[in-house]
């Protein structure tokens, strides 16, 4: 059973939104326990939406594309009268009294929002460890992370209890969770889906996206999500990009090129998947090359000194005076400091003092300065190599899912789990992962197709065949496909 | 040693009059209950987004405009810095590349003032110290109120090209009436709508500028005046009893008339500007550039020197001041029209800016043609300049009306020259003295012993002899 499953059934009146919903709720109750995908569920609004959805179908309405979906949101989305926690002690009891756009959108498609699921504090880290409310646990394997920041969303997908669900994607926080737990995660192009609502990070990296256990629910969902909303400057004035309706016209003299910076210094059971999944695509008629984009190597660099000067500003507003913890002290200034040295955990702490760092008068040039120059010569890169090739393809993540506890004492190997997924952020480009197959441990590997600007319909054409060809990724754990009688190199 | 001289260069923030704020859609109004005007983005919740407000950006290109500024393609950047008053705790406004870049500002006295740059930023909120003082180191709570939150500002830097107080106060006033004009502020500085910053700095002319100081909370251009007076003198002081100025910001306290340091360059914010991300460049069309310079008002000194072409080109001192003044009562549309349909310009003027100006409003509703009509009876002797006002100040109470039917029902007709000849022949015979001495006397004494004369007959008329007719019949007399 899939989205597009459940919404035609509910539509079609052949099942009650009612009942989808007490299934998901009933999955959540059982197995959530486990995995600690959501910081909380919303068991009666989602109940109360899906008898609304119900009542249209009674009354011979459409309630929408989605129908009676249930549908879990990463928590640094807002919802209006439902707390919005961002992973972090500081927005303790805060509710926000709007909801998010995309919220907007998904009721407006008849989905049924469940609940709000963990993330890495203000979505920063690649494991959802750095959550105030503790790590979310993989569903394949509850010893190891989900990926991050969007891990709670990842978990609800890839564990079964909601079939959507929607994160946000600063340096790959979809792609990657997705990758972890072997789920379709996808990060739109630069301003394709409205930010107002999504609690900020990094402004000009943010954008919000789909995670699905199908490509074609992710494009479902892509779809009702996306286009202009006048309330974000930054989103581009178009309709959402139509992508479903081409999902089976097949990758037939297109051109795929597979790009070495995003293969070489991965694992090499990994790597194996990806070019794997070349082949596979060239079996169905894509021309395939390799290519190299040496720009990419500069990226992770430039995105840790723009990421953090952005977030640093964001969250500065996160001061104890109008909302969230206030810890009382003497004066204002000394009840700020108070307040964030309360309210924040370690990396956001790390991130703010990073960014405070760069932007700093004296530094800005030699640091944010010369990342905005790295970061242009990266989207030439991209340019570039987008004149011979369609798409790209490459890794999703250096590694399958680690180990809890594995790298929360070292910063810089938890930075390089989003190596891959980082040059896509910083061009502002689309670029969606896929499940395919697993790596020596068993556990799935996500391969990833990146994309120009606005080339939507072309990345998930792409996915949907790659989909077609992939190798199972759940099941017992076992050895890979052609890692037979090797044993697990970790 | 040559004189001290006074440096002066003004930073004008001035609240624009658009209907919603800066980012949002909340209303731009002042003195309303606090906290009322209020939504996600002003109050700077978390996921809220800024959205530009189109009406701000045109009427910072009609200051521009109305400055001779350069108009440009802009970005805005975010200034840093923690404040309860700001809800981001950070503030939106244009940084390097300003919307409105150079231009100047001509004074009545005709001093060019240079603009560096007006660009747009967001207002803060407004903070209310409760307690001890009401500064915020001593108090003991404070009440911040949002509605100010996001409105738009334009702020206006000179360069430091003025030298004295009396200068900046006629800069800022000058400024004032051009906001006013453009239809962008109400520039009224007692509610906050316009605030003056003044950096001061002393030198010797020739030399280098010297260290400046930036004066703070200037809210009146009385102020101004006084505050930067203190603080040349305080520096000047300073220099003589060898010490030197220190870079710092100082808080002008009107009570004591001093200005006291708030904080020094060491202390100054690093306000790490970086590029907003949540909002695009702007960048005005031709057409659009095109249709705010087309819609523009007459600007003060046009309107100014419209007046000086009336009078024909070479105003008196006195009617130079007459000049200023209709001007700044926005009656300066009156005499132009009193003007067109025939009346005589200077009496138009003094008219406007003397007797019109006691009650501005009705002035400004006055029907010209019977301003001009009244006028013209004045100049033609069928009233006396007493008998003028009188009537003037019925039309104004009306609105305008009939002044020869005004002045009938009033009972005023113009003397006849022989009974007025008679009048002044009696004045004379009554005072031999002062005759002999008005025929006799140089200038001056004639000057003023005409005045002494037209008062009396004045007197013996009650006002309905013309000033310019019993001149003359004095002239005929002494022969």
């Amino acid at each position: 059973m899939n989205a597009i499953q459940i919404a035609d059934d509910v539509r079609s009146g052949r099942r009650s939104a009612r009942s989808v919903a007490e299934a998901a709720l009933a999955a959540v109750a059982a197995g959530d326990g486990d995995v600690a995908a959501f910081l909380l569920v919303t068991g009666d609004a989602a109940l109360a939406a899906a008898d609304r959805v119900d009542e249209v179908v009674a009354a011979g309405g459409d309630p929408g594309p989605l129908a009676g979906v249930p549908v879990a949101l990463k928590d640094n989305l807002c919802t209006k009268g439902v707390p919005t926690t961002c992973g972090s002690r500081i927005l303790d009891g805060w509710r926000p009294p709007y909801d998010a756009t995309v919220v907007d959108r998904l009721r407006a498609a008849g989905a049924v929002v469940v609940g709000k699921t963990n993330l890495d504090e203000f979505a920063m880290g690649s494991s959802t460890e750095n959550s105030a409310f503790g790590p979310t646990r993989n569903p394949r394997d509850t010893s190891r992370v989900p990926g991050g920041s969007s891990g709670g969303s990842a978990a609800a997908v890839a564990a079964g209890f909601v079939h959507l669900a929607l994160g946000s994607d600063t340096g790959g926080s979809i792609r990657q969770p997705a990758a972890l737990c072997g789920v379709v995660g996808m990060k739109p192009t630069y301003g394709a889906v409205s930010r107002y609502g999504l609690v900020a990070f990094a402004s000009s990296l943010d954008q919000i996206g789909p995670f699905a256990t199908t490509v074609a629910d992710a494009a479902l969902l892509f779809e009702a999500i996306g286009g202009h909303d006048p309330c974000d400057s930054t989103s581009l004035d178009r309709p959402a990009e139509p992508v479903s309706g081409s999902l089976d016209a097949g990758v037939q003299g297109l051109r795929v090129g597979v790009c070495a910076e995003l293969v070489d210094g991965v694992d090499a059971d990994v790597a194996k998947r990806v070019r794997q999944a070349a082949d596979a695509l060239a079996a169905a008629g894509a021309s395939v090359r390799e290519v190299s984009v040496p720009e990419l190597r500069y990226g992770l660099s430039a995105y840790y000194l723009i990421a953090p000067a952005e977030a640093s500003s964001n969250l500065a507003r996160y001061d104890g005076v109008r909302f969230g913890l206030r810890v009382p002290a003497d004066d204002v200034a000394a009840m700020n400091t108070a307040t964030r040295t309360a309210g924040f955990g370690p990396e956001v702490k790390r991130r703010i003092m990073l960014g405070t760092y760069a932007l700093s008068a004296g530094y800005y040039d030699a640091y944010y300065g010369q990342a905005q120059r790295v970061r242009t010569l990266v989207i030439r890169a991209f340019d570039r190599a987008y004149a011979d090739v369609d798409v790209l393809l490459g890794a999703t993540a250096p590694s399958t899912a680690f180990p809890l506890g594995d790298r929360v004492d070292d910063p810089m190997a938890m930075y390089l789990s989003d190596v891959c997924t980082i040059p896509s952020n910083l061009a502002g480009h689309p670029a969606i992962s896929v499940p395919f197959g697993t790596g020596d441990d068993g556990l799935p590997v996500g391969v990833q197709v990146l994309a120009p600007a606005l080339a939507e319909a072309t990345l998930f054409r792409v996915a949907a065949a790659m989909e077609a060809a992939a190798p199972p990724t759940t099941g017992a754990v076992a050895a890979a496909p052609g890692a037979s009688g090797e044993e697990p190199v970790r | 040693m040559s004189e001290w001289e006074t440096v002066v260069g003004l930073e004008v923030h001035c609240e624009l009059k658009t209907e919603t704020k800066l980012f949002c859609g909340c209303r731009n109004a002042f003195g309303e209950e606090p906290n009322t005007n209020v939504c996600p983005v002003c109050l700077g919740l978390p996921g809220s987004l800024p959205v530009l407000n189109e009406q701000a950006v045109e009427l910072a290109m009609r200051i521009g405009t109305a400055l001779g500024c350069d108009i440009r393609p802009s970005s805005f950047h975010r200034k840093n810095y923690f404040y309860p008053d700001m809800p981001k705790d950070y503030q939106v406004s244009q940084y390097d590349e300003p919307i409105n870049l150079g231009g100047a500002l001509d004074l009545p006295d005709g001093t060019r003032i240079g603009i560096v740059r007006a660009h747009l930023e967001e207002d803060t909120g407004k903070t209310t110290h409760i307690g001890e003082g009401g500064r915020i180191h001593s108090a003991d709570h404070s009440l911040v109120d949002y509605n100010r939150s996001g409105v738009p500002l334009v702020e206006i830097v000179s360069e430091p090209d003025m030298r004295s107080a009396t200068q900046a106060r006629a800069y800022a006033a000058e400024l004032r009436a051009v906001l006013v004009a453009t239809g962008a502020s109400d520039g009224r500085m007692e509610e906050g709508s316009m605030r003056v910053d003044a950096n001061v700095s002393v030198h010797h002319p020739g030399d280098p500028f010297g260290t400046r100081c930036e004066i703070k909370n200037l809210n009146s251009l009385r102020s101004l005046a006084r505050a930067i007076d203190y603080e040349a003198a305080r520096q000047v002081a300073l220099i003589e009893g060898g010490d030197t100025v220190a870079q710092e910001t100082r808080h002008w306290d009107e009570d004591a008339g001093q200005t006291r340091s708030m904080r020094s360059k060491e202390e100054a914010y690093d306000y790490r500007y970086f590029p907003e991300p949540d909002l695009v460049p702007v960048d005005p069309d031709e057409p659009w550039r095109q249709r705010v310079a087309g819609s523009l008002a007459l600007l003060p000194a046009a309107r100014r020197s419209r007046l000086v072409d009336l009078l024909g080109g070479h105003p008196t001192a006195a009617q130079s001041e007459q000049v200023l003044s209709a001007v700044d009562q926005g009656l300066d549309d009156l005499v132009v029209a009193a003007a067109d349909t025939g009346a005589p310009a200077a009496l138009a003027l003094a008219r406007a800016a003397n007797e019109v100006a006691a009650d501005v409003d009705a002035g400004r509703s006055l029907d010209p043609a019977a301003f001009a009509k009244l006028l013209t009876m004045e100049a033609a002797g069928l009233l006396s300049a007493t008998q003028a006002k009188d009537v003037l100040a019925d039309l104004l109470a009306a609105g305008g009306g009939d002044p020869e039917a005004v002045a009938r029902d009033k009972g005023f007709e113009a003397m006849s020259d022989d009974s007025l000849a008679d009048v002044v022949r009696q004045v004379v015979d009554a005072n031999p003295d002062e005759w002999a001495r008005f025929r006799d006397g140089d200038d001056g004494d004639r000057k003023k012993l005409s005045g002494f004369f037209t008062g009396k007959v004045m007197k013996a008329t009650a006002g309905k002899a013309n000033g310019k007719a019993v001149a003359a019949e004095l002239d005929r007399l002494r022969g």
